[in-house]
């Protein structure tokens, strides 16, 4: 047992990378099987991961999720702020400027709004709660953009951990709503035309939610809804920890 | 060679976050300003110019796009490690603001289609390229 902790420990981020592989089967499966692929494994895996911080936080005590166990500091490396910029970065590489014209305008006046409403909105909301430091505010309204946006904002301004884990939260809560609740307004918001599945994507955000909800609808509508939701998440990372914060900054007076 | 997509990624992210940074200082704030949004535009740059040139390489390709598709993961791996027990006390403003913004979003997506005109729907599109489809099809029959 000690030697099995010890090769664990030795090994951390090779362990984490096991630790979250297995951590993602059971969560594909638990979309497969419970949910019929109404909502997205990656999503539960993040909710798990969420829930597993929990545990983890009441074990240990302390305020780094699971990363406190002592065989699965490597998580700590491996969702560290490094590592996380790293792959999102890598994203970008994704991204067919020659698409991206084929969304036009009314793509792009999606995706200002779907950035800057959710977010105000977000602000809002952590103001009702009591949050009146610019940092906090910023970061939970990032995360009513998308649970990247959140935490990427909230790493470069410096947030504190609780309110990061908040942002994150809510950027989750919005994806799933969005897989599930999408069918069931599709046609109340038009969503029947490769045009609104990309005013869709540019708002909703979440590629994860996008996709999910639209399969759910229409499975045609999927690569359009998509192609303005991939520019969310970019646009969200480099307007929240900046033009965003420093507008939450000038109204506060922090 | 794969390293050199993730050599290219890697000083796009430098680069990035070293222009956020001194972003942060120009504006008097102690902050990363958008660093991770400048890298991504570096790396989209990066991609036009090696494309123009034809010097995108499958290993290049290999070696960023590993890293892209590792980013779940890692999101997950990052999820974990949150201080999640104090985050709980904040509950409802989860639900609240998660709630919200799909709700305004939803309704933001049924104002910009009204105000833009009607357009055709999915199904519409279908059968006019399936009519469309048939009608070279019908020529090239035994018309001639």
């Amino acid at each position: 047992m000690t030697m099995i902790s010890h090769i664990l420990a030795a090994n951390s981020l090779i362990t984490a990378f096991a630790a979250v592989g297995i951590l993602m089967w059971i969560s594909g499966a638990i979309s497969k099987y419970l949910t019929f692929g109404r909502i997205h494994g990656s999503a539960i895996a993040i909710m798990l991961g969420l829930v597993l911080a929990f545990f983890g936080g009441i074990a240990t005590g302390g305020e780094k999720g699971v990363a406190d166990l002592p065989a699965l500091t490597g998580i700590g490396l491996m969702g560290g702020a490094m590592l996380r910029d790293f792959a999102i970065v890598a994203t970008a590489f994704e991204v067919d400027v020659v698409h991206a014209r084929k969304a036009g305008l009314i793509g792009a006046v999606a995706l200002g709004l779907g950035t800057v409403v959710p977010f105000i909105l977000g602000v809002f909301v952590a103001a009702a709660f009591g949050y009146t430091d610019a940092e906090s505010l910023t970061t939970i309204g990032a995360g009513a953009v998308t649970y990247i946006v959140g935490p990427v904002t909230g790493a470069a301004i410096g947030a504190s951990s609780p309110v990061i884990a908040l942002s994150i939260a809510t950027g989750v809560f919005k994806a799933v709503i969005v897989m599930i609740g999408t069918p069931f307004v599709a046609k109340m918001i038009g969503l029947d035309n490769p045009r609104s599945a990309m005013v869709f994507g540019g708002l909703m955000g979440t590629v994860s939610g996008v996709s999910g909800g639209l399969a759910a609808t229409d499975r045609r509508l999927v690569p359009y809804g998509a192609l303005t939701a991939t520019f969310h998440t970019g646009l969200g990372c480099l307007v929240a920890p900046s033009i965003l914060y420093f507008a939450v900054r000038a109204i506060t007076g922090g | 060679m794969t390293i050199s997509g993730v050599a290219l990624l890697a000083i796009c992210t430098l680069l990035g976050s070293l222009l956020g940074d001194l972003l942060g200082v120009a504006l008097g704030v102690k902050a990363n300003v958008g660093g991770v949004g400048i890298a991504m535009m570096f790396l989209i740059a990066a991609r036009l110019w090696l494309v123009r040139w034809g010097l995108l390489s499958r290993g290049l390709n290999t070696g960023v796009e590993f890293w892209g598709s590792f980013y779940i993961p890692i999101v997950v791996a990052m999820a974990a490690q949150q201080n999640v027990v104090a985050a709980a006390k904040g509950g409802p403003i989860v639900v609240i603001a998660g709630a919200g913004a799909v709700a305004v979003c939803f309704a933001m997506v049924a104002l910009i289609g009204r105000f833009s005109g009607p357009v055709e729907t999915m199904d519409e599109i279908e059968a006019r390229e399936a009519l469309e489809a048939s009608v070279p099809h019908f020529k090239s029959g035994r018309v001639g």
